[in-house]
């Protein structure tokens, strides 16, 4: 797989990633409410997933041997919808409906209004779970032959939820090769910094003594993510765990590594932060010069 | 009278009426259920020999899932292998699913319409001993306000059997509820069962009768007995088997309410929110009649024996007539 990253598939990423993120800022200016930090922080992960990763087809979402994609940080919803809807999902200007009276974008998912989806969710915790349920019934019908993946997105507050820990127990204990938990370690939460919160440190070290392979990595560096995912994909007795260190709000400036912009979208009045009705027309301009940008200030 | 066409146990009213538990039944149909379908699966959070999965387990040990005690993970893993294909049944005590898992149960079964048969053994005050703690009497309540759930409460272990089998295939999430203590045997094999059919075990459907009697699960068999002992003062009772909760047969549950004019609900649970709101919801809507509820009325359960502890909060076939000669006296001139 590493091999098929050419210089030319990371541009094809980034200019993807670029696209989300403008439909991200768009479609929360045009709902009024919802988060911005975690969507853009995870906006070049969704985008190598849905562009690079996943075997899915978007033009038959029910192909039963597709990776499945569970959303567990349901709040995170705009990424989800921008990567779908560029993939070819649905259009893209259905983007705008999000968060509105009879849209199939309901505010956090749910399956009801956009069956597409794997599953619904905002209430924090009971992701990884659905997805060690899909990984054993795939054990239990294909055992080791079955090369589907079960990719499970986690944010890293929502670990504060004790069920994801029963979770782990027990995909370690079915030893689920065929699922790969993904945490945006973006350090923020709606109160605060996670470390105030409540602190998740060492979490490494915590999946690893719950029996995960673990790969921590930089989750705006497009190799690094496909690599991670390689390995991880490599490991067949036992279920990984990519720890994918983010930037809160990654893209627009302002927003950037600050925990206030968790559950605001732009246009909201913040100490400190610029005019509200000036915050889309910024973040828009600096996102539509990004190209490029991202990946190589990492390197 | 007994409903003969029903072919229900003769032994009903006889002092050696054979007695089981209710959760026997489901131990039974899911072994069932499971050769019926190889999508069945099992899982259970470290109770399987209490609710009788164990039967299902030893029979298909490669579909059956120990999920440790963690219940909230039961719920959502459960949810996980519905989406790809399977028909999970789990089970705890009530208490711990749907009661510790309640938010799970409605956003990753239900709002997401999986099909999940929740069994929750060890329902009511019945289970004595073990204290209020493990003595759930809010479940009824707290499944029937989600959407989609069906709710089906048997009054037997041969019923739980058949319900057991029955919501194996309706492709919706389920919750049924199940006793731990022995439980008289009032149906036989060969009395029908239908989802979302509430049928009258006494009486005739189109015969006026002084009282209605509306029953759910392991007190169902006291009702019996008190309509029974009614007849004996000369007062005449219709008595019926809701063995569905949800969805209500409203027809039937109306038309009892019209040939008799009153109603008394009895169920081994908190009267607020259970079956007995349920009715009186129902009637309210469709035909006013005075309505007496037999149940716990708003108080935890203590240790004690089955029969000591539906004594004690008053659900015994003595409180049912009491409650039938009490909603006689409300009809209206």
């Amino acid at each position: 797989m590493l091999n098929n990253l050419t210089p030319e598939k990371i541009e094809f990423l980034e200019e993807k990633a670029k696209e989300i993120r403008i439909s991200i800022i768009e479609m929360l200016v045009s709902a009024g409410s919802g988060h911005s930090a975690g969507p853009l922080g995870m906006a070049d992960i969704f985008a190598t997933l849905y562009f690079f990763i996943l075997r899915h087809d978007p033009k038959v979402p029910t192909w039963p041997s597709r990776d499945r994609l569970i959303l567990s940080n349901g709040h995170i919803a705009p990424v989800l919808y921008a990567t779908m809807a560029h993939c070819g999902y649905f259009p893209v200007k259905e983007l705008l409906t999000l968060r509105k009276y009879k849209s199939r974008l309901q505010g956090h998912p749910h399956r009801e209004f956009l069956p597409m989806l794997e599953t619904s969710s905002g209430p924090l915790g009971s992701g990884l779970s659905q997805a060690v349920g899909m990984a054993i019934a795939d054990r239990m019908d294909f055992g080791r032959t079955s090369d589907r993946f079960f990719y499970c997105m986690l944010g890293d507050g929502e670990l504060d939820e004790g069920q994801n820990w029963e979770a782990m127990m027990l995909a370690s204990k079915e030893k689920l090769g065929n699922l790969i938990a993904i945490v945006d370690r973006n350090n923020i939460q709606i109160d605060g910094y996670t470390d105030e919160v409540m602190p998740l440190s060492p979490l490494s070290h915590k999946f690893e003594s719950f029996g995960f392979h673990v790969e921590e990595i930089d989750g705006h560096n497009f190799s690094d993510i496909v690599e991670a995912i390689g390995r991880a994909q490599a490991v067949f007795d036992g279920p990984s765990v990519i720890i994918a260190n983010t930037i809160p709000g990654k893209g627009v400036s302002f927003m950037e590594k600050d925990y206030k912009w968790h559950g605001n979208p732009p246009g909201t009045e913040i100490a400190g932060e610029p005019p509200k009705e000036k915050q889309a027309e910024i973040a828009l301009r600096e996102l539509r010069s990004l190209g490029g940008q991202i990946t190589s200030e990492h390197e | 009278m007994i409903n003969k066409s029903l072919k229900l146990n003769p032994k009903i009213f006889k002092k050696d009426v054979e007695k089981v538990p209710i959760r026997n039944g489901f131990g039974e149909g899911l072994v069932l259920a499971g050769e019926n379908n190889s999508q069945v699966v099992g899982l259970c959070a470290d109770l399987t020999e209490s609710t009788k999965m164990n039967l299902f387990r030893d029979k298909f040990p490669d579909r059956f899932v120990e999920i440790g005690v963690a219940e909230q993970n039961l719920a959502s893993v459960a949810s996980g292998m519905a989406a790809m294909g399977k028909i999970p049944f789990i089970s705890s005590y009530a208490m711990f699913s749907p009661g510790r898992n309640w938010e799970q149960i409605r956003t990753t079964i239900c709002y997401n319409n999986r099909a999940v048969i929740i069994a929750g053994s060890h329902a009511g005050v019945s289970v004595g001993p073990d204290g209020g703690t493990h003595q759930a009497i809010e479940d009824i309540a707290l499944t029937r306000v989600i959407p989609k759930m069906v709710v089906v409460s048997p009054c037997d272990y041969i019923e739980a059997r058949k319900a057991t089998l029955a919501v194996a295939e309706i492709g919706h999430p389920v919750y049924i509820r199940l006793a731990r203590e022995k439980t008289a045997v009032i149906t036989t094999d060969e009395t029908p069962f239908e989802l979302g059919r509430a049928v009258l075990f006494y009486g005739e459907e189109e015969v006026h009768a002084d009282v209605g009697i509306i029953a759910t699960g392991a007190l169902v068999h006291r009702a019996l007995l008190a309509a029974e002992a009614l007849k004996l003062e000369g007062i005449s009772a219709k008595v019926m088997n809701l063995a569905t909760i949800k969805p209500l047969d409203v027809e039937s549950v109306v038309n009892l309410a019209r040939t008799t004019g009153c109603i008394v609900t009895v169920e081994e649970h908190q009267i607020m929110g259970g079956m007995g709101s349920l009715i009186a919801e129902t009637l309210a809507e469709n035909f006013p009649v005075p309505i007496e509820f037999i149940g716990v009325r708003d108080k935890f359960g203590q240790s004690g024996t089955q029969d000591e502890l539906i004594g004690h909060y008053g659900m015994n076939q003595s409180h049912i007539i009491l409650a039938a000669k009490k909603v006689i006296g409300r009809k209206s001139p």
